[in-house]
Formats: C-alpha cells, structure tokens, sequence
C-alpha cells in the first residue's frame, strides 16, 4: 500500500488532485493551507485509511472509465411456472433502442432488475446477464462509478433547491467531468431543443414545467451519467420531442431500454420485446406495416396536440 | 444464525427495506426474527408480526437508546438462537447521529434515502462511515443525476462500503440485498466482540435525570459551546450545505 503516512499535504494533491475534494468532504479544507504537513499527523488512523481507499478507488473510476460496454446478452432463465424461458438469448448493442411490453406484474421489472444486477443464475430468473460477452465480475453491482443502469422514469422529480447551472455543476463535479462548462452548456443546449419551452440556466430545477423537467433528466443522463444502460419508464407525449429524446441518447451510445405502452414510442424501438409470466416470451421487429402506420400515429398525435393547444389559447372544440 | 445489524436515520426507510427483503429470506422457508429498537414508542413490532417475523421491541426510554442497546445485543442473540432463528435483525435508528450500532465481524447495514439532501451522508457520521453496506433508498421519485450526486457524497464518507439501492415500496433492490445478508458470516454470540465506533462520552446530570437549566445544576461530562467565531468564518452546517460542501 502507498506510503501515506509520511507524505506532505502538498506532495499528495499533485500526484492525485482529487484529493483536494476529500479532504472538503471531510471538513479539513484547512489542509489545503498547510502543504508542508505530513498526512500522518495531520489525520487520524482512520481517515488515513479512508483516504488510502478513496485514492485506491478514485484511480480505478479514472483508469476503468474508458471501458466501454459496448453489448449486454441476457441469457434466458425460467418463467414463473419453472418452464424454460422461451428467448434464450437477447443482445442489445450500444447505440439501439430496445421496447419491453407486457401487462402489470407480468415481469418487465424483475427482467430490468437482473439487468442492473447483472444476473449470474443467482435471481429468481435464473438469467444470466453477460457485458460486451464476458461474465463480468462483482463491480458492477456495488459501486457507484461503475452502476451500469440509469434510470429515468415518470414519477421522478428534482428535489434540490438549485438553478439548473448549479444542479449541473454538482453532477458534473461528483462525477469528476472534464470540460465542466462545456458539458453543463451542451445539457442545456439540448434540453431546451427536446423542451420546446425554454429556460435559462438561472431557472431553479424545481421551477421547471413537467416537459422541462423531463428535457434536462433525459439530457443530463445522455451527456453526464456513467451507466451504459439507460432505463426508461414511459416518456410523457407531453412538452417533450421524444424521438429527439431517443436520439440523443442514441447519439451518446447508450443502450436504451423502454418499458413502454404507447404505440408511438413502441413503433420508435429497434425491436420489443415480450414479457409473460415472468419470462421473455418473444422478440419482434417492427414490421413494414407497422412502420408505415407510425406516420399515420404521428399524424394522430399531432392532431390531438393541436386540440391541446387550441384549448390552452382558450378556444371552444366545437371544430375538430 | 446470521445476525444483521440495521441502522438509519428515522424515516429512512429501515423497516419497509427489511421487510421487503425478509419475504426473499422466507421464501427459502427460513424463520427470521426483528429486534427493534426504538425510543419512545413504535408500532413497528406489529408490522413485522403480521408478516410472520418474530419480534421483540427494546423502548430505550430515558436511556441513551444506544447504550441500551449495546447493552442487550447479546441477550438479543441469544433469544434468536433459542427460537431457532436462521436469521435476526436488529434495527435501530442512530438518533443522535453520533452513535452507530455496527458490530465488528457483524455483517452492517446503513439506510440512508435520497431525499434527505446531499449534505446528509456527511451529518450522520459512525452508523454511515462504519457500514460494510450502505442501502440507499426512496430512488424511484428523484432525478437520475441526484441519485448520482447522492451515491457519490455517500461515497466520499464511506469509501469501502458497497452501495445497493433498495425501494422499500416496490422492492426492486431488496432480492440483491437478501442475497448480501444471506451471505454473512455464521454467529452464535456476539460476547467479547467489539463495536466499531465508541458510543458517545455521556455522564453528566442530565443523564441522571437533572431538568433544571443553568451552569449550577451541570456536572460530570459537560462541555460549552464556543459562540465567537474569529470574523469571516462562516458557520457550517445550515442551507449552504445544499450547494455541495465546495
């Protein structure tokens, strides 16, 4: 293990900067003065430890940030009768949106769930879940740096009293981003073109309209969370472009996942998938067909929100 | 038997964690059993008595309800293996934020959720810094990136213990965490070990039941607050805490 304990306060933060943000996490910013200070003195045992695991896990989050996933197989388990699950295998590559349907408690969330786990026999499922086709190992599970699914879903909401520049640098700092301003610019570009509304960077999270909010969850994901997976629970068909949503999401090579009712946003996906009985039953693509009726539901929706808006102009529907 | 201890500030989230992972324990047919610990009162017991947990409830009343509890823990242990127990819980709340009831070699459970604001992980202090496990909860109604920035603060406080969101509603995450507790080492005592963090220093005439305010009725363990801050300290602590402690 590294020599910590004889070495000065200043020698440490330039072999590993982050440190500077240990010791403010700890309320010893006031160590950041004295440079001259040997770590051993100046923490006790058991901060000395913290540190040394907190570099330890730091130059790894560094190190392994690059690795990307590029694929992730689920491997078929049992329904939940015990009969074999009928999809033996599903891979879903960076870069492709990927639908699950199924009715209430048919197991769409259990499926997710050995996805996050990154299953190994070991569920109820008795899945198991395979990254860029090697049985990956125990960080996965348990660190923050390397979760691999995002989630994003229509209950969520923002919870801290900050202006959407505040709210962005606090996730782009915990999540240690370089090019801060480029990147809190870059969320903010994009969630106001997926808005239609806009905001400033001065507007404070909670004030932003449901649309908005939606906007800057799904741009903040794309641009800033480390999870290769992102996890979507239905997107509102309201005061949001979500085929522009998926595409940025896209853009940034997520794997995109969607539990999704709605014909439009299932018809958007790559292929569905079907959940029975706790078991991944079928994968389809979207047929021709299906795809020559998105335009005909588009056209559906696009009259649906022109009804809205006539309404919110204070128009009578005598006309439709 | 295995033995878990559960700790969290209150309305964390502990008691619906721990039930929706003890219906993945029963389904193994496994008996489990709940000590709660508590201050006041808690109607608790009988939530966990309807789900066929056996429990025992510790009202710490005028005690320290920390010490009341290092005081019992083995006693508590020793009732789960005379009830045949595969697994005990013990669930307590930590309320003064400077105790913890971590055990060592005791598998150490820390609940903590995300709406109690980011400058939290570093306010809560033992029962957080010395959990092998922290469960963070309530993920399902905040943003992905404050579920991020949270799991990160708890990071920084406690940067050996693995991280696993639970949702005590759903129970998405409380599978994963039966499979932790299962994992856990075997205990038939708990005598002669050891807890992680020392409780408190306490020993004044408050504890002893003194209700009169004034430096006159103070003795034993009493120490003043220091109110003169040198000009242009800030204070810690408070809103500013909100922004992220940088």
């Amino acid at each position: 293990m590294r020599d910590l304990q004889n070495m000065t306060v200043e020698v440490c933060l330039r072999r590993w900067p982050f440190v500077q943000q240990f010791f403010v996490e700890q309320s010893r910013a006031e160590l950041l003065d004295t440079p001259d200070v040997e770590l051993g003195a100046a923490l006790d045992p058991f901060l000395l430890e913290a540190l040394g695991v907190f570099i330890g896990t730091m130059e790894e989050f560094l190190g392994t940030s690059e690795e990307k996933v590029n694929r992730i197989t689920i491997r078929g388990g049992r329904a939940k009768d015990g009969s074999e699950e009928k999809v033996r295998e599903l891979t879903v590559r960076a870069g492709e949106v990927v639908c699950i349907v199924g009715p209430t408690g048919s197991g769409k969330s259990r499926l997710l769930a050995d996805i996050e786990w990154v299953a190994r026999g070991d569920t109820p499922t008795a899945r198991h879940v395979l990254i860029n086709d090697e049985v990956p190992d125990d960080r996965w599970r348990f660190s923050t740096e390397h979760k691999l699914v995002a989630q994003l879903s229509q209950n969520m909401n923002f919870v801290m009293d900050l202006t959407v520049q505040e709210f962005l640098a606090l996730h782009a700092e915990s999540r240690l981003a370089t090019d801060q301003e480029e990147k809190i610019q870059r969320i903010w570009n994009w969630a106001n073109e997926l808005a239609g509304e806009p905001f400033s960077l001065e507007t404070p999270v909670t004030s932003l309209s449901g649309g908005q909010s939606r906007a800057l969850m799904i741009a903040d994901t794309a641009v800033l969370s480390a999870s290769p997976v992102v996890l979507i629970d239905e997107i509102e068909n309201a005061g949001i472009d979500r085929q522009q949503a998926l595409d940025i999401l896209i853009r940034q090579e997520k794997i995109v996942l969607m539990a999704t009712h709605d014909p439009i946003l299932a018809l958007m996906g790559d292929r569905r998938v079907i959940i029975n009985g706790g078991a991944m039953v079928d994968v389809i693509e979207p047929s021709e067909k299906e795809k020559a009726n998105l335009d005909e539901l588009r056209a559906i929706d696009a009259r649906l929100m022109g009804l809205r808006h006539r309404l919110r102009m204070g128009e009578r529907l005598d006309e439709i | 038997m295995r033995f878990v201890t559960v700790s969290g500030p209150p309305s964390s989230g502990k008691t619906a964690v721990i039930l929706k992972t003890v219906e993945h324990i029963q389904k193994q047919d496994l008996q489990v059993g709940v000590v709660k610990f508590d201050c006041l009162s808690t109607d608790d017991d009988e939530l966990f008595r309807k789900h066929g947990i056996m429990v025992r409830k510790g009202l710490a009343g005028a005690l320290c309800p920390d010490h009341y509890f290092v005081s019992n823990v083995e006693e508590c242990v020793q009732w789960g293996l005379a009830n045949d127990l595969d697994v005990l819980i013990s669930e307590s709340a930590g309320l003064c934020n400077r105790c913890s009831p971590h055990i060592r070699e005791i598998l150490a459970i820390c609940v903590i959720d995300n709406l109690s604001g980011t400058g939290t992980p570093k306010k809560i202090g033992p029962m957080l810094k010395a959990a092998d496990l922290v469960v963070i909860t309530k993920g399902d109604i905040v943003s992905q990136a404050e579920r991020e920035v949270f799991a990160a603060r708890v990071h920084m406080v406690n940067t050996k213990a693995r991280i696993l969101h639970v949702n005590g509603i759903t129970g998405q995450g409380s599978f994963e965490l039966s499979t932790v507790w299962m994992g856990s080492e075997d205990t038939s005592t708990v005598e002669g070990k050891r807890l992680r963090f020392s409780m408190p220093a306490a020993l004044c005439s408050y504890c002893l039941g003194e209700t009169r305010i004034g430096s006159d009725f103070q003795m034993g363990n009493v120490r003043k607050m220091d109110l003169d801050l040198p000009t242009g300290e800030k204070t810690d602590g408070g809103p500013t805490d909100l922004k992220g402690g940088s």
